[in-house]
């Protein structure tokens, strides 16, 4: 174990379980708003309690969010600090605007929206709801556009031993980002989809009649938006991979197991994949997939590993560039194979929906709970092809990854941290789910004065 | 004036406003104990920063992104240097942050205990280590001549920046206490308005401690404009502990705020125009020439802030008028 080891293993650990909340937050911010707004429009009381019962989940998953986004914002100084100094004239602008354009929107009106209940007019309150919404997926946006910059470095020039912005326009629309930033934000739509989903669905296994109508009409909402959602996420990412096969064609191959360069080439649906030896032992495949794949036709050359890793030493010297080719793989695969069982799914919520059968269907509902962390397993393997695709690089073509991380802090700094804050992360862990589980189970308050409202009088709200 | 020069005191101003604001959120959370004696009081105590704390939180958030856009060898020696003091920083925000959401959420007396004692002990932790932090930026670190942070943790921990962090400390305290003078009606006013003379008390005696450290151990008294302003701010501390004294508690508030104010501009202005002083050797100190972004980059960076900042005030300003009534047991509104 030495120290790069650690801070990339920490680096992991934090984003992806940063990451757990974020795209949650992303879509469950739109949809508790879409609810309040349908609650201002209608007056329905329904759809209050729907706003309040979806929003207290929103709330927990949120400030986990939040927390965890602390270590985000400070981890590159801390554990990649060369990374931090050759790329801070870039990549901290956009860190910058995320903070100043929507986290202070997104804190300031969730705490307005949080405690506003009482003292704003209903518009003004569901209007908080949304500067929310839009500030959460706006921050996306920025984060989006500085990890563009890692993927395919634009507007910039080496100068004075650092990579310099010369181009703000360049860097904010990175070619990537069009790509990057609505497969992303539409696989967090997708994932609060299929969390209101799978708990609607729960309830309505439950038949509580009171909770009947609410359950129902969450459903709708969370199955057209679920739908459409998961469709946008695959469309845009099939573009995406396009886009990559252009800009890094290792990523890509890698992801593909695609050894030999071939014209036309197969899609692998399955390989044993041999790093060492530099091919597959097995392969199950479908001709000229690849091929059809990358070009929308079935002919065109698809360079193979081997090709790119000579043309990278020609290019950039001596070195491995290939990044670990079998959890690539089958990470593609599984986000692949997630994303069309959710496709399946949704089809089939908006079919029983409409036929009116759903509740016959039990076993259905019940898929449908086991559904809701399928799109967490996608959001998670999708990052993981996008960062360690990228490897050796931090910055594609720029540097690498063994040269950003920070000189300064020893194996033993780093190996504590990391111990801490993953001993940390699993107590909050476990305080999250229970939380969740438990507000998810006594489903929405039977009337506004809750148990824990009682205590402390009318009036007071979700907060409590 | 080169922007340069502009990024240095913008990120000042950042920090005034984080070191306002959460200042008292902090106070709010260390008094939370003693002040709050059933659950219902801590729940008024929690519900007077509740719909704030989180929006004062981002004026650190940005100003950690602010120093990472205009001075990255900042960024990048602070906190690979700093490197478990910060972490320590981090997990107290962690658990203080959640225990805002999580306390309330379970009725079980020991689950509330938990998260009350976190929020409590994350508050004060991160008061303390402010303090510190800031101290040894004045005092100097060692710093090679690659920007490179050289010392190991216990190199941050000295007399004088320990003195540093209990200023914080009962600083933010009291600054809390006058805050909730404010917030709260009746019994709670009434024992924080105490809490801030006792505070206040200490906290005085503490930053005249630390003022006269700060003129053997750091070079601050070198320029007059400096020494100046953190006289102000010992000025304005008397003030503010007079007028809680006197229980006027809203100038006492005003009065802790300008000591916060000045507190911070005496640091700014005693680093200026470093942004890291080297304890090693003066010329490796990081200043706002070598330690910058390109001047591309400020240039760009200005006109993002300047156009945003005037909002942000704006509206976290309206949601202080929204949420400025009192707080008390009877009238839980939020």
């Amino acid at each position: 174990m030495n120290a790069l080891i650690l801070a990339r293993l920490q680096f992991g650990v934090t984003t992806a379980y940063h990451f757990l909340f974020v795209p949650l937050t992303l879509g469950l911010s739109v949809l508790v708003a879409i609810m309040e707004t349908l609650y201002v429009r209608t007056g329905n009381e329904v759809y209050k309690k729907m706003t309040r019962f979806w929003g207290k989940l929103f709330l927990i998953n949120f400030a986990m969010g939040v927390v965890t986004g602390l270590v985000q914002e400070f981890q590159f100084g801390m554990n990649w600090s060369e990374y931090s100094r050759f790329m801070g004239d870039i990549f901290g602008a956009p860190l910058a605007i995320e903070a100043l354009l929507a986290f202070f929107i997104e804190s300031t009106f969730l705490g307005v929206w949080i405690f506003g209940w009482e003292k704003l007019s209903k518009r003004v309150h569901a209007m908080s709801i949304w500067l929310v919404a839009i500030a959460s997926n706006l921050s996306a946006l920025w984060i989006l556009i500085a990890n563009s910059f890692m993927q395919e470095p634009v507007g910039y020039v080496l100068r004075n031993g650092r990579a310099e912005m010369n181009d703000f326009l360049a860097v904010i629309t990175n070619p990537n980002v069009l790509y990057q930033f609505p497969h992303t934000v539409l696989s967090g739509f997708t994932t609060s989809a299929f969390f209101i989903l799978g708990i609607s669905a729960f309830h309505l296994l439950k038949n509580n009649p009171n909770f009947k109508e609410l359950f129902q009409r969450s459903f709708k909402i969370a199955m057209l938006f679920g739908l459409i959602s998961i469709v946008g996420t695959i469309g845009i990412g099939h573009l995406q991979g396009q886009h990559l096969v252009e800009t890094q064609p290792m990523k890509m191959a890698a992801a593909e197991a695609h050894w030999q360069t071939a014209n036309p080439a197969d899609f692998l649906l399955v390989a044993g994949i041999d790093q060492a030896a530099q091919k597959n032992s097995l392969e199950i495949k479908v001709p000229s997939m690849l091929s059809f794949l990358s070009y929308n036709t079935f002919t065109g050359e698809v360079k193979g590993i081997n090709d790119l890793q000579a043309q990278a030493v020609k290019t950039f010297g001596p070195g491995d560039y290939v990044p670990p080719v079998a959890p690539l793989f089958w990470s593609f695969r599984i986000m692949v194979a997630a994303g069309t069982w959710l496709v399946l799914m949704a089809v089939l919520a908006i079919y029983f929906y409409r036929k009116k059968t759903l509740e016959g269907h039990t076993w259905f509902l019940k898929a449908l709970i086991w559904t809701i962390p399928i799109p967490y397993l996608a959001n998670l393997t999708g990052w993981y092809l996008a960062e360690v695709g990228r490897q050796p690089w931090i910055v594609y073509g720029l540097q690498k990854t063994a040269a950003g991380v920070s000189t300064v802090v020893s194996t033993g700094e780093v190996l504590t941290t990391l111990v801490s804050f993953t001993l940390i992360y699993g107590v909050l862990a476990v305080a999250d789910l229970y939380l969740l589980l438990k507000f998810i189970r006594k489903g929405p308050l039977e009337h506004d004065a809750e148990e824990t409202l009682v205590s402390i009088g009318k009036g007071a709200s979700l907060w409590t | 004036m080169d922007l340069n020069i502009l990024w240095f005191i913008l990120i000042a101003v950042l920090f005034i406003g984080f070191f306002f604001l959460e200042g008292f959120d902090y106070g709010v959370g260390i008094l939370l104990p003693f002040l709050g004696k059933t659950d219902n009081e801590r729940r008024v105590l929690i519900n007077s920063i509740g719909p704030v704390w989180d929006g004062n939180e981002v004026w650190l958030i940005t100003s950690g992104g602010a120093i990472f856009a205009a001075f990255p060898n900042w960024y990048a020696t602070l906190f690979s240097g700093f490197y478990l003091a910060l972490f320590v920083m981090l997990a107290a925000l962690i658990v203080r942050g959640v225990a805002f959401e999580f306390r309330s959420s379970d009725r079980s007396p020991a689950w509330r205990k938990l998260w009350d004692g976190l929020l409590f002990a994350g508050s004060l932790v991160s008061a303390l280590l402010w303090g510190v932090a800031v101290t040894n930026l004045l005092q100097g670190v060692p710093i090679d001549g690659n920007m490179q942070y050289v010392g190991g943790f216990f190199d941050l921990l000295s007399p004088y920046t320990l003195v540093g962090g209990l200023v914080f400390v009962f600083l933010f305290v009291f600054h809390g206490a006058l805050y909730l003078g404010l917030k709260t009606e009746g019994e709670m006013a009434t024992r924080a308005e105490r809490a801030a003379r006792f505070a206040g008390g200490l906290g005085l005696v503490f930053l005249l401690v630390l003022a006269l450290l700060t003129y053997t151990q750091t070079d601050l008294f070198n320029k007059a404009g400096a020494a100046i302003v953190l006289v102000l701010a010992a000025v304005a501390f008397v003030g503010a502990y007079l007028f809680a004294r006197r229980r006027q508690i809203g100038w006492g508030f005003l009065f802790s705020g300008l000591t916060i104010l000045f507190l911070t501009v005496a640091v700014f202005w005693g680093l200026f125009p470093r942004v890291m002083v080297s304890s090693l050797n003066p010329a490796w100190n990081l200043t706002i020439y070598n330690a910058s972004s390109s001047p591309y980059t400020l240039k760009i960076m200005t006109i993002v802030a300047l156009t945003l900042v005037p909002f942000v005030l704006a509206y976290q300003a309206w949601t202080y008028w929204v949420f400025r009534e009192r707080v008390s047991v009877k009238k839980l509104h939020y």
